[in-house]
């Protein structure tokens, strides 16, 4: 016995320090990998900039040095280049948490932000005012409506698959699989009305694109990212605790009613955000977190602001990807993260399997 | 009610918010949990019917019975996990559901019949969430009462591995540590020894009684009438609901009673060494065949 405690000191605390100190560095990592693709992603396109010119003119414009480019290259750079990245940062981030929060709050680690209906939901809001050309708000019509009525449906899942003050996990699931069918059954029905510019444009948006980006729409989505984004952290605790099932978490006391309520309802800020101005944009909340958690452990603090992250830099890459690797043409996002992430994850479920003996 | 369980000097609004305050080390004697009359009805079914128990500091009280007599859901009673129909539960002096979770999680901790893990966590962090409720209260004890659980539950050389990748009994072992880490005077462990192996079912209830012996009090459910008997200070056997004897094990454990109340003829007899009581099922003798 006592080799064996030998043993244990010696072997025991080197893995959670591991896993902390890959936490730090993956953080730092990421960090350093968008500081350096944003002014990259700036200066590629159909008009390149060089990387020394972009980040003179970010200089010139915080007043802090640097040179004014000419007309056109600041036009490109600040009317088409910068609201295009920094939506894609804004919906990669909440995506990526929105995916970990998710899986989280089913303690299932293949739970996607689509299953309870955010993004059907989304969608349903969205097509509904192209279709029916509403443009009570202007610019903003389309992401409000879906983000309105992303937030109806994932309130009415929860208000359903409740009963007896408990959420069976099972029944917020096929109650999700079953308003992702209705909702599905709804675009379909104003995509057979709408005529045909509408249906080209309702088939663009579902595709999943950031090419539409302007500054209003940054700042549409701006407030629900920020606020969904700040709140996640606090939870992250909490989450781990869950992951021992909800009697156990309430035993630690967790008040886990509310805890759930808080979290679907920031799951539908981020979620639905993202879906509204980017359309339907698959696979980052899924696999980023699980990258993650094969990386640095499945503890939150670490995992709901790494997947902000990573999910910015992923989304970052893609849309970069997207925009250049057909040129002139522009490949959907929503088909390319879809085309790259599918096997991936094929992939990861298959190596995870191996490794740790099932998801459990 | 024990005055100095009672948390309540600052009126409820001026209290921070997640920050329960801890109670008191309880006396020996003091009533920790009681249900008084207590009636719960499961969908239509009246699973316990007036049921009286009562969980004194110091003591560690067994529940024992066949399959479907009550057992674990008097323990989930007893843990506020299920809202009495009629009758009612105290714990720590107060009506269970007058306290908040947080509250809770500083006075008892349960151990429930399986334990599962969503993410594969290591068994250090898993024992580690024991700690949860004193986040606020007391951290700097967390180092060491996380270390005692898993060297208490011999699953210090597995602290590395994630929960995921140990055996049935071993992550027995992991969630009882996890509970132990708790530290709380009230330990609710529901079959804590179904999944283990001969030595571990006695080291468990060794460290039942050693809680027991610092002031804490244990309840247990067990299948072992073996082991209710050598460890248990008391036992509640129950029926159909009901509670059909509580006492010491010696005066409670009689052939009549456990023969009756298992629907199966029982022995029982002293150790003939030690004078221990032991119950076994009445068998013919091996026959050859």
């Amino acid at each position: 016995m006592t080799v064996m405690e030998k043993d244990v000191r010696e072997s025991a605390p080197p893995a959670t320090g591991q896993r902390r100190t890959t936490a730090w560095l993956l953080t730092a990592s990421l960090v350093v990998a968008l500081l350096v693709l944003v002014p990259v992603a700036a200066g590629v396109g159909a008009y390149p900039v060089p990387v020394g010119d972009v980040l003179a003119s970010v200089q010139h414009r915080i007043g802090v040095g640097g040179a004014e480019l000419d007309r056109v290259a600041e036009s490109v750079l600040w009317n088409v280049r910068f609201p295009r990245i920094v939506l894609a940062l804004l919906v990669g981030a909440s995506l990526g948490c929105a995916g970990a929060l998710m899986q989280g709050v089913f303690g299932n680690p293949l739970a996607e932000p689509g299953v309870i209906g955010v993004s059907s939901g989304a969608a349903v809001g969205a097509v509904a005012s192209i279709a029916l050309g509403l443009d009570f708000l202007g610019n903003w019509t389309v992401s409000v409506l879906a983000f309105a009525a992303g937030l109806v449906t994932v309130l009415l899942v929860y208000a359903m698959s409740r009963s007896g003050g408990r959420t069976e996990v099972v029944t917020l699931i096929l109650t999700g699989i079953a308003v992702n069918a209705f909702a599905g059954a709804l675009i379909g029905l104003f995509l057979f009305f709408a005529d045909a510019a509408a249906v080209n444009q309702i088939t663009f948006w579902q595709l999943g694109s950031l090419a539409q980006a302007t500054w209003p729409k940054v700042l549409a989505v701006l407030p629900c990212a920020v606020l969904g984004l700040a709140v996640a952290p606090l939870y992250a605790r909490r989450l781990d605790l869950l992951s021992l099932g909800e009697r156990p978490a309430r035993h630690l006391g967790v008040d886990v009613e509310r805890l759930r309520i808080v979290l679907v309802l920031v799951i539908a800020l981020l979620t639905a955000a993202a879906v509204s101005v980017s359309g339907i944009i698959g696979f980052v909340g899924l696999v980023v977190p699980h990258l993650l958690r094969m990386a640095a452990g499945p503890g939150h603090r670490f995992l709901l602001p790494g997947s902000a992250l990573l999910g910015a830099l992923v989304l970052l890459a893609a849309d970069l990807t997207a925009r250049t690797v057909a040129e002139p043409a522009e490949l959907p996002l929503g088909v390319l993260t879809a085309l790259l992430g599918s096997p991936f994850f094929f992939w990861l479920l298959r190596r995870t399997r191996r490794r740790q003996g099932g998801w459990a | 009610m024990n005055p100095r369980t009672s948390p309540r000097t600052t009126p409820r609004v001026l209290r921070l918010r997640n920050r329960p305050v801890p109670p008191a080390a309880p006396e020996l004697g003091d009533v920790l949990a009681e249900a008084e009359e207590l009636t719960v009805r499961l969908g239509a079914r009246e699973v316990l019917a007036g049921v009286d128990v009562r969980v004194r500091a110091g003591e560690v009280l067994a529940l024992v019975g066949p399959n479907g007599a009550g057992k674990s859901t008097l323990l989930s009673a007893l843990a506020a996990d299920l809202p009495p129909t009629a009758g009612a539960v105290r714990i720590h002096g107060r009506p269970a559901s007058a306290w908040s979770a947080p509250e809770l999680a500083l006075r008892r901790a349960v151990l429930p019949q399986s334990a599962s893990l969503s993410f594969p966590f290591t068994v250090e962090e898993v024992v580690r969430m024991g700690r949860a409720p004193w986040a606020a209260a007391r951290p700097e004890d967390d180092e060491a009462a996380v270390a005692g659980a898993m060297a208490a539950t011999e699953v210090t050389r597995f602290a590395a591995r994630p929960f995921s990748a140990l055996s049935g009994g071993e992550r027995a072992r992991v969630a009882l540590a996890r509970v132990l880490a708790q530290s709380t005077s009230l330990l609710l462990l529901d079959e804590p020894t179904a999944a283990l192996d001969l030595r571990h079912q006695e080291l468990v209830l060794r460290l039942c009684r050693a809680r027991a012996h610092a002031g804490d009090a244990v309840v247990v459910v067990l299948h072992d009438l073996g082991l209710a008997a050598a460890y248990a200070h008391r036992v509640a056997v129950l029926r159909a609901g009901r509670v059909a004897a509580d006492g010491p094990p010696q005066e409670v454990f009689s052939r009549a009673l456990l023969s009756e109340v298992y629907e199966q003829p029982v022995e029982v007899f002293p150790h003939p060494r030690t004078g221990a009581v032991l119950v076994l099922p009445e068998r013919e003798a091996a026959p050859f065949d």
